[in-house]
């Protein structure tokens, strides 16, 4: 099966091995008709009105605020209402380094994040510390305190790569099972910083 | 210069002058100091500070105070040590000059040097419950985990004081008062520009105090700087203020070749000029879309960046980089000119000078911005001198918006002047002194060198001892003494005025905290 987006082909993607053997995961565990349609209405809905989280640090943001902008025009995809609120928002966008006073303050405003939420690490910073790997008070890549679902790397990244993360994040949204089994958990096993109960 | 050193050894007879270097460097006890910063102020008329560096001469803590006389635009640098390794003290100058207060508490936060007198002796990047001084040479960085339960103690202050016999006590203190009605703004808020905290106490609608909590973007340049290379340098200084990359980098160059004594061939010295102005036009640009997005008027934010996007394709074509260009180099720039540039550069220059108008139209005489942007948030020319506030932040709050676009008119006049050079010149050349060397070691002693930023004067402070890497580097950043003023500018207004007046001040929070 082919997961379809509006935007892009699924030929045209570079890594299409993780999202089939996403869809073969779905298929072993036989789906109910009325469950699976219900399942596809609600990614259809979902993957195509992605609201992100106005979360900003430094430079990754400006780009982000291009996309908002004229020429790059996120609207067309669904992604442009950005919320101030965590709480009306569906996803994240680290953009910007995440040092120790911000750490807390992130964490914060992933829980308090409605399900179902998704977490993009923007920008060298926040995959893996990037130029401020040696410093000491940065934290070396978001995902050691909450869980990632697209890396998208870049110092900072160009407003087309941000469009093929978030078309990424459309992709995982549509194999995604909310009946009848979820297959989405809260994957705590690889932070390293998640605290002790939760795992 | 010989004067100098004269009018300086009659005011204070303990103080040595060097005049061998770049600028005079006065080096003085700490008991003396105070007496002599006073004296300098008032009687020598050097009234702005620009800069306070703290240093770790692993023998012994202390500062380097930046001074600049405003009216015969002398600098000059005063080295004050602290021997006692277990409790450095210094006198505070925040009386003399209020823009001392962040400085030190920067310098206090870094290394851990108390300064007695001041008002206000809290961290200022750092986390509350951190432990040790990240710059100091013997810093283990083991020692601070990262920790992702909320700090605390955030409300408690605290200052020393010296008696008549040279007793120095400490006094606990609070930030605000217990009855006092306190709002928290940020970290994550759209309108704080990045990650900036501001705590307000009210007094219905009315501001009474904004205390300004920073830090949530520090990212320790400096302390990452003394372990590298000076070419390998270059790359953080487009990362603190990343709406001046250019200018920055500019800066860091010219106080390397300074250093070094290099010249730079009259074609790059011409192209860095064109990309630097380039890059005051899209800061200011965005200041523009801001400023006006946070008074509502979300569409002019739109306009701005349509014309971003045009300088944004002239960085893209010449440097390969939309953001964080990486253009500048020691020597001169990486690479020559794209064959179009002179021509994109026109077309901009163009379309840009046609939709200042457009703005003005839109915005400038809209009644709501005018009401809201006239006579709030002033800073008089005293306070921006005493604050050394520099740039177009300097003014009211309607001045500061009326500057930016004069700017950007000024921008690209010079902008077609340097084409018209540029285009006589030939479409390549020599953009690259021959003879950078490969090893680069700066000569040891200090260097500093000041650029005019799209926000204010940027200056970068090196200190070599002849080897590969430097001993100290300190970025002196615009905006960081920008927001030393935002209690002053914010008091007795309304609360709704803190996001514009902020807005209006326009920094840029990386730069802040570096």
């Amino acid at each position: 099966m082919e997961v379809k987006i509006k935007s892009m082909k699924h030929e045209d993607f570079k890594d299409n091995e993780y999202i089939d053997n996403l869809v073969e995961q779905l298929r072993a565990g036989g789906t109910n008709i009325i469950v699976g349609k219900l399942d596809q209405l609600m990614n259809w809905g979902v993957s195509n009105s992605l609201w992100p989280l106005c979360f900003g640090t430094s430079c990754c943001a400006i780009e982000f605020m291009c996309l908002g902008a004229a020429r790059y025009d996120m609207a067309r995809f669904g992604f442009e209402v950005a919320r101030n609120s965590p709480r009306q928002a569906d996803y994240i966008m680290c953009q910007g380094t995440i040092n120790y006073r911000m750490a807390p303050a992130l964490k914060r405003l992933y829980e308090q994040m409605a399900e179902p939420k998704y977490v993009i690490a923007c920008g060298s910073c926040t995959v893996s510390g990037g130029p401020f790997k040696n410093s000491y008070c940065v934290v070396k890549g978001v995902d050691e305190i909450i869980p990632v679902d697209v890396y998208l790397p870049g110092c900072p990244p160009r407003p087309e790569a941000f469009f093929y993360a978030l078309m990424q994040l459309q992709r995982k949204i549509k194999v995604q099972k909310y009946f009848g089994g979820v297959n989405r958990k809260e994957k705590l096993e690889g932070i390293k910083y998640a605290p002790e109960e939760a795992k | 210069m010989a004067e100098i050193d004269n009018k300086i050894t009659q005011l204070c007879p303990q103080a040595q002058v060097d005049t061998t270097g770049e600028f005079p460097l006065v080096t003085v006890p700490d008991a003396q100091w105070h007496d002599l910063a006073r004296a300098l102020k008032t009687q020598l008329h050097y009234d702005v500070l620009s800069a306070v560096v703290g240093m770790d001469w692993t023998d012994a803590y202390g500062c380097v105070y930046y001074l600049t006389n405003t009216s015969t635009h002398e600098l000059l640098h005063v080295k004050v040590t602290c021997a006692d390794r277990e409790n450095p003290r210094l006198h505070s100058v925040v009386d003399l000059w209020p823009v001392a207060n962040f400085q030190e508490r920067e310098v206090y936060d870094f290394y851990g040097i108390v300064f007695v007198g001041h008002p206000d002796m809290r961290r200022m990047f750092l986390r509350n419950d951190w432990v040790g001084y990240p710059l100091r040479k013997d810093y283990d960085p083991a020692s601070n985990p990262l920790r992702l339960e909320d700090e605390t103690g955030e409300d408690y202050t605290c200052r020393w004081v010296e008696d008549e016999n040279g007793k120095v006590t400490k006094v606990d203190g609070k930030v605000f008062e217990d009855d006092e009605y306190v709002i928290n703004v940020g970290p994550q808020h759209p309108s704080t520009h990045g990650v900036m905290r501001y705590r307000a106490s009210l007094d219905g609608e009315i501001i009474k105090k904004v205390d300004v909590v920073s830090g949530y973007i520090h990212r320790g340049i400096e302390k990452m700087c003394e372990s590298l290379t000076y070419p390998q340098m270059l790359l953080y200084t487009e990362r603190m203020d990343y709406m001046a990359a250019h200018i920055n980098r500019h800066c860091m160059c010219m106080c390397v070749e300074k250093a070094l004594g290099l010249e730079v061939p009259r074609r790059a010295e011409l192209i860095r000029l064109m990309m630097d102005e380039l890059m005051r036009l899209s800061s200011h640009l965005l200041s523009y879309g801001c400023l006006t997005m946070d008074q509502g008027a979300t569409t002019a934010f739109f306009y701005g960046f349509r014309e971003r996007e045009l300088i944004y394709d002239i960085f893209d074509r010449t440097c390969g980089a939309r953001m964080s260009m990486s253009y500048s180099t020691i020597g001169g720039v990486v690479a020559d000119v794209h064959e179009d540039f002179i021509k994109d550069v026109r077309h901009a220059c163009d379309v840009i000078e046609k939709n200042l108008k457009e703005y003005h139209k839109l915005f400038t005489g809209n009644v709501i911005a005018v009401n809201r942007m006239t006579g709030v948030g002033i800073l008089t020319k005293e306070d921006a001198i005493a604050y050394d506030i520099t740039g177009p932040s300097g003014r009211a709050r309607m001045d500061r918006y009326m500057v930016r676009m004069k700017e950007m008119e000024q921008c690209i006049k010079i902008l077609r002047q340097a084409c018209d050079k540029l285009e006589a010149e030939g479409i390549q050349g020599e953009y690259c002194a021959p003879k950078v060397p490969k090893v680069m070691k700066l000569p040891a002693g200090h260097w500093y060198q000041q650029v005019e930023a799209s926000r204010g004067a940027f200056g970068v402070y090196i200190e070599s001892d002849g080897n590969t890497k430097p001993v100290r580097v300190h970025f002196q950043s615009p905006c960081f003494n920008l927001i030393g003023v935002v209690d002053l500018t914010c008091k007795d207004n309304m609360i709704a005025d803190l996001i514009t007046i902020t807005a209006s001040l326009d920094f840029v929070i990386p730069d802040i905290d570096r």
